[in-house]
């Protein structure tokens, strides 16, 4: 008869805690890749570096759309007329208040750089349209002003901007924030 | 529900077989004399359809497989390639893309009959939850199935649905960023939409075997709601179902055809013959019309979180169903007040569908609001109370009472043999 107790840890115990849990983290483990591979890969992260949009031919008054990580951006040079319905508005109001000086860069209240994609369920608003002299969102109707600003329907927030910076007067790199910014 | 005769193997090699994978008693136990309630009507044929619906997409999806390139810059001509150049590619394409409409259409009355004859309630829960699931993977399927055409619907259809998940407080968007692969719909999110549209194709067989075994361990229900108690009130499967299950499916079919071969389109949306553009939204996109009723009570509520959980509530209530239904009378046709207030239901759904296709504005969406108040207030308030307050019709004693007069079927014109015991 051995002196072991049924109370002592056997070798059975020991075999079978091991085994769980070698099991258990061999399925966590197992998780990570299958997992994380659905996520961007490395040759659409190196496609979604920042892109310089050179700003000198868009005239007053025009809006152009450019792709940066394949999302549209708007970029809108404002008229005199734009920029001060936009900074007039009351936009304490607003579902989502932003004044239009936080939704431009200090010195360049003439462009708005936008990312052009409804914060509802992700259609690309149409340039121009609707009540507050912005854009009109065809798939649920969704109106933004001059600043981007929500303004009437169903989205739930501002049209996002975009980290970019001046490189020089007439030019901005999408894709990365200027100096002292997030 | 036991009692008809069990299979005996006759020849030596059946014999043999049998004693090593008995896989022909199987066969024979569930599919020939398993005992069906001899009062089911047609619309008891739609699992059958729905199973024959599933092979029909099954065996022609294979074989667009074969030619279809899963690529954003070859997935729209490549489907082209099959409409013009494939042999008998459209013929197949056709089938496939109807097929999802009629498999839908069939999945609905298949659901509309187990709500009407009370279908879900105890002992058959666990097989109604199976069938939610069932319709739970056929919509996921559908839904990436019309994306790999890549054309604007398929393009703009991806980029809606999966913004649905950004509702989400805080995971939100990093959960939107690992579905699409990429920082919007891309190449990634076509492959995967692919590979997944060839799978569940093959989950949802394997959910079928569950739904299967499930209705064989309770029983079918049948039109008076009564359980079977002998023998006198079931049949065999085969051949008195088998051969209306095959006789419907061929009706079914004409109907089916008739999509196929004269109006193919139909149910489609001329933009998805226009490639996909990631710069530019149609001007009015709307889903699958099996989609309609789900998208009306998205868009009705004002706010994109609750509208989205509207949207995925409309669908999940469906598993409470046997626990909402307060009643314990099953079918229908002994619950008058139920039977109103489901037809109600019933048109409230297919108001939903055409408010969907409609653009969401001014009168559309105020009465898309309240078909979506009566849609949850059936399963929340209606059905509740209704199981305690209704006053229902009596049930008769058993099938055989409710379909036989002395031995014959009712409306039978032959006399009653001679000696026919009531």
């Amino acid at each position: 008869m051995t002196a072991i107790s049924s109370a002592e840890p056997t070798r059975r115990d020991f075999l079978y805690i091991a085994t769980a849990t070698v099991g258990a983290v061999g399925a966590a483990s197992a998780l990570v890749p299958l997992i994380g591979q659905m996520n961007p890969d490395a040759t659409t992260i190196a496609a979604g570096a920042p892109v310089d949009v050179d700003l000198a031919p868009i005239q007053p008054g025009q809006i152009i759309k450019v792709f940066w990580r394949s999302k549209p951006i708007f970029i809108f040079n404002r008229t005199q007329n734009d920029i001060k319905l936009a900074q007039d508005a009351d936009w304490q109001s607003f579902r989502d208040p932003q004044p239009d000086s936080a939704r431009v860069k200090a010195g360049h209240d003439q462009w708005l750089v936008l990312i052009g994609i409804c914060t509802h369920l992700g259609c690309i608003p149409l340039p121009h349209q609707g009540n507050y002299d912005g854009w009109f969102c065809p798939c649920h109707g969704s109106q933004y002003d001059s600043s981007g600003r929500i303004r009437q329907g169903p989205a739930p927030l501002n049209l996002p901007l975009p980290p970019y910076q001046f490189v020089s007067a007439t030019k901005i790199r999408i894709g990365e924030s200027s100096p002292g910014e997030a | 529900m036991s009692g008809h005769a069990t299979y005996q193997p006759q020849s030596g090699f059946m014999k043999w077989l049998e004693r090593r994978l008995p896989i022909a008693s199987l066969v024979y136990s569930s599919f020939i004399a398993y005992p069906t309630p001899r009062n089911l009507n047609y619309w008891w044929t739609f699992g059958g359809i729905l199973t024959f619906m599933l092979g029909v997409q099954i065996i022609t999806g294979i074989v667009l497989a074969m030619h279809y390139t899963p690529h954003v810059d070859f997935a729209f001509n490549s489907v082209e390639g099959i409409m013009r150049d494939v042999n008998y590619g459209w013929l197949l394409r056709y089938v496939h893309a109807n097929g999802a409409s009629f498999f839908f259409l069939a999945v609905y009355i298949h659901m509309a009959r187990g709500m009407y004859y009370g279908s879900y309630k105890e002992p058959r829960e666990v097989l109604w939850i199976l069938g939610v699931i069932l319709f739970l993977l056929m919509v996921a399927t559908g839904f990436m199935g019309y994306v790999l055409p890549w054309g604007q619907m398929s393009f703009w259809a991806a980029t809606v649905i999966t913004n649905l998940f950004s509702a989400l407080p805080g995971v939100g968007d990093p959960i939107v960023t690992w579905l699409w692969g990429g920082f919007a719909v891309g190449n990634p999110t076509l492959n995967r939409f692919y590979s997944l549209h060839y799978l569940l194709p093959f989950v949802i067989a394997g959910v079928i075997v569950l739904h299967v075994w499930a209705l064989h361990m309770v029983g079918q229900n049948n039109p008076t709601g009564v359980e079977a108690k002998d023998e006198k009130d079931t049949v065999a499967f085969t051949p008195y179902a088998t051969v209306k299950d095959a006789f419907f499916v061929g009706l079914f079919c004409i109907v089916y055809a008739w999509f196929v071969f004269y109006i193919p389109n139909y149910l489609g949306h001329s933009d998805n013959y226009i490639m996909a553009n990631p710069g530019q939204t149609p001007t009015h996109i709307v889903p699958e019309w099996y989609y309609l009723p789900f998208y009306a009570i998205l868009r009705a509520i004002p706010n994109k979180l609750a509208g989205v959980c509207a949207l995925g509530g409309a669908i999940v209530v469906l598993a409470f169903l046997p626990w909402l239904d307060t009643s314990r009378v099953r079918s229908a046709n002994y619950r008058p007040a139920y039977r109103q207030c489901l037809f109600i239901f019933f048109a409230a759904v297919i108001g939903l569908g055409y408010l969907g296709s409609q653009e969401p504005t001014g009168g559309y969406v105020i009465a898309a609001r309240i078909l979506t108040v009566y849609y949850f207030g059936f399963f929340f308030v209606i059905l509740p109370l209704l199981g305690l307050f209704e006053t229902t019709k009596p049930l008769p004693n058993s099938i055989s009472e409710s379909v036989l007069r002395q031995g014959v079927p009712l409306g039978a014109s032959a006399p009653p043999p001679a000696g026919a015991k009531s």
